[in-house]
């Protein structure tokens, strides 16, 4: 079983160092406000969503039709086809891959289903050598973390301490932290390991049913020379990956860059369609993962939309604030927030309650998931199981027990203004009062707005 | 038939005088206005805590009270997104009574726009005003266009500012960053929330504002708890209080 993750608890030292914490969340909002300027500059953005978050729904619908269709035409174009149930079964089989070819080193691209997967663990287990070749998940696997963010895995980490962690493993100069003189230098590391790489494993952004194709988006050509070198191209895939049609595609690339990161479009937008000649391998895995008992959840269907473009975790004033550790999950932030729960609900119960349902996440999502709707459904679900702690439970029966009946709620509330108005300061301002460890109470008035009414407008 | 006055809980108990200004704003326009005695709570707090149970008889207690009257307005978008937007979980769909209360409750700023169509107000306020857009009303009600949404909308809340004389607005970098407060998510999550809060007066504060206006007095409670601790100089002021004439510091 999973541990409890205490989202309040788990935020407390990012957010309590400012140094850290501010300047998160600026890095985060500079991206946000980039992505702002690319969307504002396409007068059908709206329209865009709104088509795109057709077809998802549509694709979802049909799920079955479609990864049947994809299968045929990707096993048509040479492509192996493997189905996964589980997390378990998909790294099964990648190792039994792995195996056939007698594969010692991978150079893997970003791929979040393999860390949702726990494939580098799983790997390195079985003597597998592992290199993520995306220059941030590069970073954090020598740094033996878990990305903090889908799209800026080490989004968390300040150039000072790169310089370390490149000092320590690569060999760099002590101190340094120039950002060109280490990623030139991540970059000569990775070019040999490049060339050492006998299989390749990637991740999909979009997998076309169509054309049984694969689209693979990076900004740093990893993917490309990842799978260019090797024989043999392992693609894993959430089964929430794909599109009908060709054509589909084009609503998707222009959304996925300028929602993550701003860009019109990432500097490779890769395709894949079949083996690339008759000495090459490509394998897809189709992976569920609960994701077909998403599919079931009239609330949460829409999840499925996600297009892991990172969006929701820039704007999202609690993750910038947090972090993304804070969530202990591979996808945090907002749609983390609505995913992990379905896996454990017991586990990520805080996590619904972790936003402030300010809603910039749905108006921000470029497929648009209700999100900040989902966390409040989340909530009476969590509820509905009795786990939400009972002191929580108990206090807004209470309140609602207050409301129901007018003259109770005058009178707690006199009583508790008179309480504020004659008690000592240290005896309403203390560490447990939540309220006051930061903020002042507001000052009592005498009356309420109902005995100032009683006093001037009753006829 | 008269228009009700639903005066959120805590503006009820706490800030008494943003509901008197709403009031009285109302009756100078000319709205037959009433206040309906036995009026509590929206249920929101149990609704977002997601205590369906304890917000059920809360929601149903609100829409009998309020039934009758041909509209009702409150000085709080939070409250209205409630009503609006959340209440369907309680009500059967052909509910006559829920229709017509979900359907025809307001938030104050939305309500003079929309409905009293109001174009002249004789009132001054001559200060630095910077706005803090409350998401509810804004994401939830679009009393404006969310800095995320490229669908164009006209601001509610400062096209009604903008007719008191003497207002020198001040933007601040970040139009509609939350400012933390969440109901029991201020007190669930403190340190995240104290942070936002922190956050959004540096931005109002660095940019010379003298009052940080908004229509949801939530907000500003919470911020206000924040600038007293820290002694900023900045005061919070509900809409409605600068829209009804108060003088500076009236929150």
């Amino acid at each position: 079983m999973l541990p409890i993750v205490q989202h309040p608890a788990a935020a407390k030292e990012f957010v309590n160092d400012p140094n850290r914490s501010r300047w998160h969340d600026q890095a985060l909002w500079f991206v946000r406000s980039k992505r702002d300027k690319q969307a504002g500059s396409l007068p059908e953005w709206e329209y865009l969503r709104e088509t795109a978050s057709g077809i998802k729904t549509h694709t979802i619908a049909n799920m079955a039709h479609y990864l049947q269709e994809f299968e045929r035409n990707a096993t048509a174009r040479g492509a192996v086809v493997h189905w996964a149930r589980d997390a378990e079964h998909h790294n099964e089989i990648v190792l039994r891959i792995l195996r056939d070819h007698k594969t010692k080193r991978i150079v893997k691209s970003k791929s979040m289903l393999t860390e949702e997967c726990g494939l580098n663990h799983y790997l390195e287990d079985n003597g597998i050598d592992v290199v993520d070749t995306d220059l941030g998940e590069r970073i954090v696997q020598l740094r033996n973390e878990p990305p903090s963010h889908i799209v800026l895995p080490a989004i968390h980490i300040k150039k000072e301490e790169v310089g370390q962690t490149f000092h320590t493993h690569l060999g760099t100069d002590e101190g340094a932290s120039d950002p060109k003189y280490l990623t030139e230098a991540a970059r000569g590391h990775l070019r040999d390991k490049f060339l050492a790489g006998e299989i390749g494993i990637t991740g999909v952004n979009f997998a076309i049913a169509e054309t049984g194709g694969l689209v693979v988006c990076t900004n740093e050509g990893n993917a490309d020379l990842g799978t260019s070198l090797p024989r043999v191209h392992i693609a894993c895939m959430g089964i929430e990956k794909l599109l009908p049609r060709q054509r589909d595609l084009g609503v998707f690339t222009r959304l996925l860059a300028r929602s993550a990161t701003g860009q019109p479009i990432t500097t490779y937008t890769s395709h894949f369609i079949g083996p690339r000649d008759e000495n090459s391998e490509l394998h897809i895995v189709l992976v569920d993962n609960g994701r077909t008992r998403l599919r079931e959840s009239e609330t949460f269907r829409a999840a499925m939309h996600c297009i892991r473009c990172g969006a929701c975790m820039n704007t999202c004033p609690v993750y910038r604030r947090s972090g993304g550790h804070s969530y202990r999950a591979t996808v945090p932030g907002p749609i983390g927030s609505v995913l992990s729960p379905t896996r454990d609900q017991n586990s990520y119960k805080s996590l619904p309650y972790a936003c402030s349902l300010c809603g910039s996440c749905s108006d921000v999502c470029p497929v648009k998931i209700p999100l900040h709707h989902q966390l409040l459904a989340w909530r009476g679900e969590l509820v509905g199981k009795k786990l939400l702690p009972a002191s929580k439970r108990w206090a807004m029966t209470m309140a609602s027990y207050l409301f129901r009946f007018p003259r109770l709620f005058r009178l707690v509330g006199k009583v508790g203004r008179f309480a504020l108005r004659i008690l000592p300061r240290w005896a309403t301002h203390h560490r447990f009062n939540a309220w006051t460890i930061a903020r002042e109470l507001p000052d009592p008035p005498k009356e309420t707005f109902r005995d100032w009414h009683r006093r001037h407008r009753t006829k | 038939m008269p228009v009700a006055l639903f005066v959120p809980c805590y503006i009820d108990q706490l800030y008494p005088d943003v509901a008197i200004a709403t009031l009285e704003l109302l009756e100078r326009l000319g709205v037959d206005v009433e206040y309906p005695d036995d009026q509590t709570c929206c249920g929101q707090p149990m609704a977002n805590t997601g205590c369906d149970a304890d917000t059920a008889p809360v929601a149903r207690r609100f829409v009998d009270l309020f039934a009758d009257f041909e509209a009702v307005v409150c000085p709080s978008g939070s409250c209205v997104s409630m009503v609006r937007n959340h209440y369907g979980a309680y009500f059967s769909g052909d509910d006559a009574k829920y229709q017509h209360v979900t359907s025809k409750t307001y938030e104050l700023c939305e309500y003079l726009h929309d409905v009293v169509g109001v174009t002249h107000l004789d009132v001054k306020f001559p200060h630095r005003v910077s706005l803090h857009q409350s998401c509810h009303g804004l994401r939830e009600l679009r009393l404006g266009q969310s800095s995320e949404s490229m669908t164009p909308r006209e601001n509610k809340v400062r096209k009604l500012l903008n007719l008191v004389e003497g207002i020198e607005w001040v933007e601040p970098d970040r139009a509609d960053d939350c400012c933390g407060f969440g109901g029991t998510f201020s007190v669930n999550e403190a340190d995240v929330s104290a942070e936002m809060g922190r956050a959004r007066i540096a931005d109002h504060c660095g940019k010379g504002s003298e009052v940080l206006a908004s229509a949801d007095m939530s907000c500003l409670m919470h911020l206000q708890g924040l600038i007293r601790r820290e002694k900023n100089p900045i005061q919070v002021m509900h809409v409605a209080q600068i829209l009804s004439g108060r003088p500076l510091g009236a929150a």
